[in-house]
């Protein structure tokens, strides 16, 4: 069992928590200019990093906040613990989209 | 004691040939699907010139973790005929591959525990009679009579409320599937190369000409992706995108029993799955692991709450041991159906997102991806599940029926 420092409330076991997905990945800013293509990346494609990979979890049996963490993907290690809001530590800059894929325009996080 | 005799095996399997400098095409991944592809490319269409690559030995992926329940009782019309097809092909496969791989046609039941579960089940059971998919409604008794070790008490927290059932659906070897596909691929030309992982892949523009591996670089024609979990890996090598997320889904075995399990029981709500295979293990699956990951191995709560819930239904389980656990990567999607068909690239074709239900798809995934490969096009029955479909909105929402909840 993984054990998780929720940035309220401490270390806690996993079972306390909800995964969130990728984390990062804003509303569109103007969405009413996506194109099917564009609204499709903002909805249904996420990163599947295989490595550090920045991820919401909420703290659903403690605090009930949101929070964001880089965990690797194929160790399970936890190598940051950051509130909503800020930015990921320079270790989770491996996680961004790789930039031979361009991003759609207006889903850019 | 065993339930059943595993059959012998044929003297020769298959031969382990260095890789050529070329190939009319290649298929990475040498899982059930991988396998199953090249099978019908070379059956179906002539091409015997191909290769499957394998980046570690052949069906070690989620081939040999799963737990082969075999059904097709899905919701919607393009699930229906794709499972469907793909479950008259495995009444037919061991005879045409010259092997027994087990098929047992023992039944699935999938329980209802609330009054959502039931509106949800019997109308699955219509649709599925509406495609001419055999379901039935079962109530608590009839699932008793079925199965009668299963506790269908009103005093448990999760009470039986009565069950789906399919009598043509159930579970067969998975290794055996494997090694019949195998076997038969060699016997057609197919080059089965393992230890032979993909690295890259060279393009010419937006056409794929050849794929760079561990053991040097080869050309091809086409290629096609059979990689479950991996595939965004791929995906991202050749420079596109796909809706897939990979979780671990981990299955655990008991020490060898008496038979007493008669047929498969699933349970979306209390989120167990059991079987007895054939020599007498209780087979059991529950749910993925919430998180994205790539770690052949699960979480221990998950385990947990699976063994809660199965004891509370089978009783007569609380005294068995858990002998062996395990993981594999699934790849999941938003809809819970599968993408098989065209990619962005040029000759490339990508088959994936069976998610935690592949297995029982393996010989109508190789049968349409062949033709997919073969024709440049879609076969009738794949069309529907194209990557496309994430952006015109036509999916395929499978989650009541995929039974892993993901
Ligand atoms: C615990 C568990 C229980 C399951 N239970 C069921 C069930 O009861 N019924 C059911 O229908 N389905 C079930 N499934 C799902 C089913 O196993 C999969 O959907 C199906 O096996 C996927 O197709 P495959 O067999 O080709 O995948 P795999 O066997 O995983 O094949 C993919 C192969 O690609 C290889 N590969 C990856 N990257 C590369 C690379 N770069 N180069 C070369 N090779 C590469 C991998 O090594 C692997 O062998 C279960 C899965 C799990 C994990
Ligand atoms: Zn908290």
């Amino acid at each position: 069992m993984l054990l998780f420092s929720c940035p309220n409330c401490g270390p806690r076991n996993e079972t306390e928590f909800h995964y969130g997905g990728q984390a990062h990945v804003a509303y569109p800013e103007q969405p009413e200019q996506l194109s099917d293509r564009e609204w499709a990346e903002y909805l249904f494609y996420r990163e599947n990093t295989k490595g550090l990979f920045a991820e919401r979890w909420v703290h659903s049996a403690g605090c009930r906040k949101w929070f964001n963490m880089v965990r690797d993907t194929v160790s399970y290690e936890i190598k940051a613990v950051y509130r909503m809001g800020e930015q990921p530590p320079a270790i989770a800059d491996r996680t961004q989209h790789n930039p031979s894929i361009p991003a759609p325009e207006g889903a850019k996080s | 004691m065993s339930t059943e005799h595993l059959p012998e095996h044929p003297e020769f399997l298959w031969r382990n040939p260095d890789p050529k400098k070329s190939y009319d095409a290649v298929i990475v991944g040498g899982g059930g699907h991988g396998l199953a592809t090249a099978y019908f490319l070379a059956k179906n269409h002539g091409m015997t010139n191909i290769a499957i690559l394998e980046k570690g030995w052949l069906a070690g992926g989620n081939m040999a973790r799963n737990t082969t329940i075999i059904r097709s009782n899905y919701l919607w019309d393009e699930s229906a005929a794709i499972y469907e097809h793909s479950l008259k092909l495995w009444e037919i496969l061991p005879e045409e591959l010259e092997y027994d791989f087990l098929f047992s046609q023992r039944g699935v039941m999938n329980l209802a525990h609330t009054l959502g579960d039931v509106r949800e089940s019997v109308r699955r059971v219509g649709a599925n009679q509406l495609n001419g998919v055999d379901a039935e409604w079962l109530d608590p008794k009839q699932v008793k009579e079925l199965c009668p070790i299963l506790n269908i008490n009103d005093n448990i927290r999760y009470p039986v409320m009565g069950a789906t059932y399919q009598p043509r659906a159930g579970i067969a070897k998975h290794d055996h599937v494997a090694w019949a596909f195998a076997r038969k691929c060699d016997e057609l030309g197919v080059d089965i190369i393992q230890n032979c992982e993909v690295t890259g892949f060279i393009k010419d523009g937006n056409r794929v000409t050849g794929v760079k591996t561990s053991r040097g670089t080869i050309n091809t024609e086409k290629v096609g992706l059979c990689a479950a979990g991996h595939s965004s890996v791929l995906a991202e090598m050749a420079g596109f995108r796909l809706p897939i997320q990979s979780h671990p889904l981990q299955a655990l075995v008991s020490e060898l029993h008496e038979p007493v399990h008669p047929t498969v029981v699933m349970s979306n709500h209390v989120h167990v799955y059991v079987s007895q295979a054939h020599k007498g293990e209780l087979v059991m699956g529950a749910g993925v692991d919430s998180y994205n990951g790539y770690g052949q191995r699960g979480s221990f709560h998950v385990i947990e709450e699976q063994m809660a819930a199965a004891v509370e239904l089978f009783p007569i389980f609380a005294r068995a041991h858990v002998l062996r656990t395990w993981g594999g990567i699934v790849d999941t999607t938003m809809d819970a159906s599968p993408i098989v068909g065209l990619s962005p690239v040029e000759n490339m074709y990508v088959n994936c997102g069976w998610g935690t239900g592949g297995f029982k798809g393996t010989p109508a995934a190789g049968l349409t991806f062949a033709h997919t490969i073969a024709t440049g096009t879609p076969h009738t029955l794949n069309k529907p599940f194209s990557l496309e479909r994430f952006e015109t909105g036509a999916l395929i929402d499978e989650h009541g029926a995929a039974a892993v909840a993901h």
